[in-house]
């Protein structure tokens, strides 16, 4: 508890919110580790949203994605990340490529089982009015699997925001700067500043991210609270995904 | 006219539902499949408008191979209503009338408004308009499914047990709106049921079907009821049980009507005398009985 009061004590110091020589302010951190998110996850969306929608349009693929995804969640993300640098060498990319390899699998899983959320009967009808193939796919799929692909958007935001503390093991900045330099100077408030930070603009993103989805999603959701229930129980609970983030965050 | 040349279906699965199936369908009639499940119906229905893809054979409208124009044009040409209204849910009412409109580039405008009319053809109160499918009863879900596979004003509408799932009352209603509506509107109906009395009720041609997509019978109600070809469409049609060998019963109901009674005795209803035929003097209820009738004739 102390030390929690000690980490917000630390935050609300008006200097730390200023750069001088050889201090970076926390809005220069927060930038940097939103920078680095929107970043990685514009390229999640890129990789992941085609496959899954095709995965999810034609049933075809799934198996392969499962497999794929498994092992990418396998994979010790710091290693991963120290080969990668050894290999390209420090900067952005490899943090970015670590940080994708992480968000794919639930915006992937999102996607495709959104589409498949939805029933065969109402995709069949709209087949046979006429619709092409794309037409299906977004007049009907997408709209109608939306909560789903949504859900798993907002699972890999959380994963990717939670994961690019990271960066900081290689002095690229981000928040986790506090819990990395923290730790090596036995600076304790610093560390629980730094993971409080996350935690709060993870919190807040998340948020943000579920009032938007109220928002956007169809018609039929507001209407019909059962479907909107079911469609919450297939999503990736957001809770798990935050324990995640206090786990990477120490 | 619609016609099936040597149509065979294989799925993938090894399943052979329809083997060398022929048939012509005639045009602006009412034709009814009729079988019992599983009997290649509706693989049969959906080869018109290319759902499903025969494994040989041709599938032709007016003596043009569905095969060889573009599906998706083909089956905006095509209404189609199934079991499950199969609406979109998260469209309202009004828009999923327009459905096949809107694909086609008309606007919102306009298609709400020409889909406001088909409400209103399909017996369909304005109100409802607004509201989602999941709001509305299987019933007006139903309605809705006629009025948007007329939204293009087809040719050939098909429908496939489209009032499998509404209740005795409300399917009765459904079919005589039906049968009101294929009068006005002259088309092509062919239309999927295994309700024999719904098959007879509506088609001016039956097909009876067999397993593996055989044609059993096809005719006239009339001219299956008179000559049932096999034991198989006797018993089909009910005829070896007696259901369709109607007789006046010796018991007279109390207030005086003929009765009928089908072969095992069940009652079946009650005589119209105006039929010279059955005239006076039949007995001593003859003159109550024809009191009943020009009573009932006046309501
Ligand atoms: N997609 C499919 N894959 C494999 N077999 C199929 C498929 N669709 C239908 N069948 C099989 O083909 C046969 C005919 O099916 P169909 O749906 O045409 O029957 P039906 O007469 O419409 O029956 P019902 O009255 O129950 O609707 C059945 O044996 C069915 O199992
Ligand atoms: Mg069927």
């Amino acid at each position: 508890m102390n030390l929690i009061l000690q980490g917000l004590a630390w935050i609300f110091t008006p200097s730390h919110w200023v750069t001088s020589v050889g201090n970076v302010s926390i809005s220069t951190r927060i930038g940097e580790h939103f920078y680095y998110t929107g970043v990685s996850l514009l390229v999640t969306v890129l990789i992941a949203v085609p496959i899954g929608l095709a995965i999810g349009h034609t049933g075809k693929g799934r198996g392969i994605a499962i497999v794929l995804s498994n092992a990418s969640r396998a994979l010790p993300t710091l290693g991963l990340l120290a080969v990668l640098i050894l290999g390209v060498g420090i900067g952005l990319l490899p943090v970015a490529i670590v940080l994708v390899i992480l968000g794919i699998p639930p915006l992937l899983a999102g996607v495709y089982s959104g589409l498949e959320s939805v029933d065969r009967q109402t995709i069949d009808a709209a087949r046979a009015m006429g619709m092409t193939e794309l037409q299906i796919l977004v007049k009907v799929e997408i709209p109608l699997g939306f909560e789903l692909i949504f859900g798993g958007f907002r699972a890999a935001t959380l994963q990717i925001i939670a994961t690019v503390t990271l960066a900081a093991y290689y002095s690229l900045g981000g928040l986790g700067h506090y819990l990395v330099f923290g730790l090596a100077q036995n600076d304790y408030p610093q560390m629980v500043a730094g993971a409080i930070l996350v935690i709060v603009l993870a919190l807040a993103v998340d948020g943000i991210l579920a009032v938007i989805q109220r928002f956007v999603v169809p018609g039929v959701s507001r209407g019909t609270t059962r479907q909107r229930r079911t469609a919450r129980g297939g999503a990736i609970p957001p809770v798990a995904q935050s324990r995640t983030l206090i786990k990477e965050g120490q | 006219m619609i016609e099936f040349r040597n149509v065979t279906k294989q799925f993938p699965d090894g399943t052979v539902a329809v083997d060398g199936f022929s048939l012509v369908i005639p045009s602006r009639q009412f034709t009814v499949f009729v079988g019992s499940s599983g009997c290649g119906k509706t693989t049969i229905l959906r080869m018109i408008n290319r759902m499903v893809e025969p494994t040989s054979g041709q599938v032709l409208i007016d003596d043009h191979d569905v095969a060889t124009g573009d599906a998706v044009r083909l089956r905006r040409s095509i209404g189609y209503v199934m079991q499950q209204s199969g609406l979109l849910p998260h469209r309202r009412v009004i828009d999923n009338v327009a459905t096949v409109p809107y694909l086609t580039g008309v606007s919102k405008k306009k298609g709400r408004q020409e889909a406001f009319g088909l409400l209103r053809t399909v017996g369909l109160d304005e109100s409802l308009a607004y509201r989602y499918p999941a709001q509305l009863s299987g019933g007006q879900q139903q309605r809705v499914g006629v009025a948007r596979a007329l939204a293009v004003d087809p040719n050939i509408l098909l429908m496939d047990e489209p009032f499998g799932a509404v209740d005795p009352l409300v399917r009765a209603e459904l079919q005589t709106e039906l049968l009101r509506l294929q009068r006005d509107l002259d088309k092509t109906v062919v239309f999927v049921t295994h309700d024999i009395d719904e098959a007879f009720l509506l088609g001016q041609h039956v097909v009876i079907f067999q397993k593996g997509g055989i044609i059993a019978q096809q005719g006239s109600p009339a001219e299956i009821l008179a000559n049932p070809a096999s034991d198989f469409v006797a018993s089909f049609i009910g005829a070896d049980r007696g259901k369709r060998r109607l007789r006046v019963s010796d018991i007279a109901a109390d207030n005086g009507e003929l009765l009928l009674v089908d072969g095992n005795g069940h009652p079946a209803g009650v005589i119209e005398t105006d039929d010279p035929r059955l005239g006076a003097g039949t007995g001593p209820k003859s003159r109550s009985v024809s009191n009943k009738t020009d009573q009932a004739g006046d309501a």
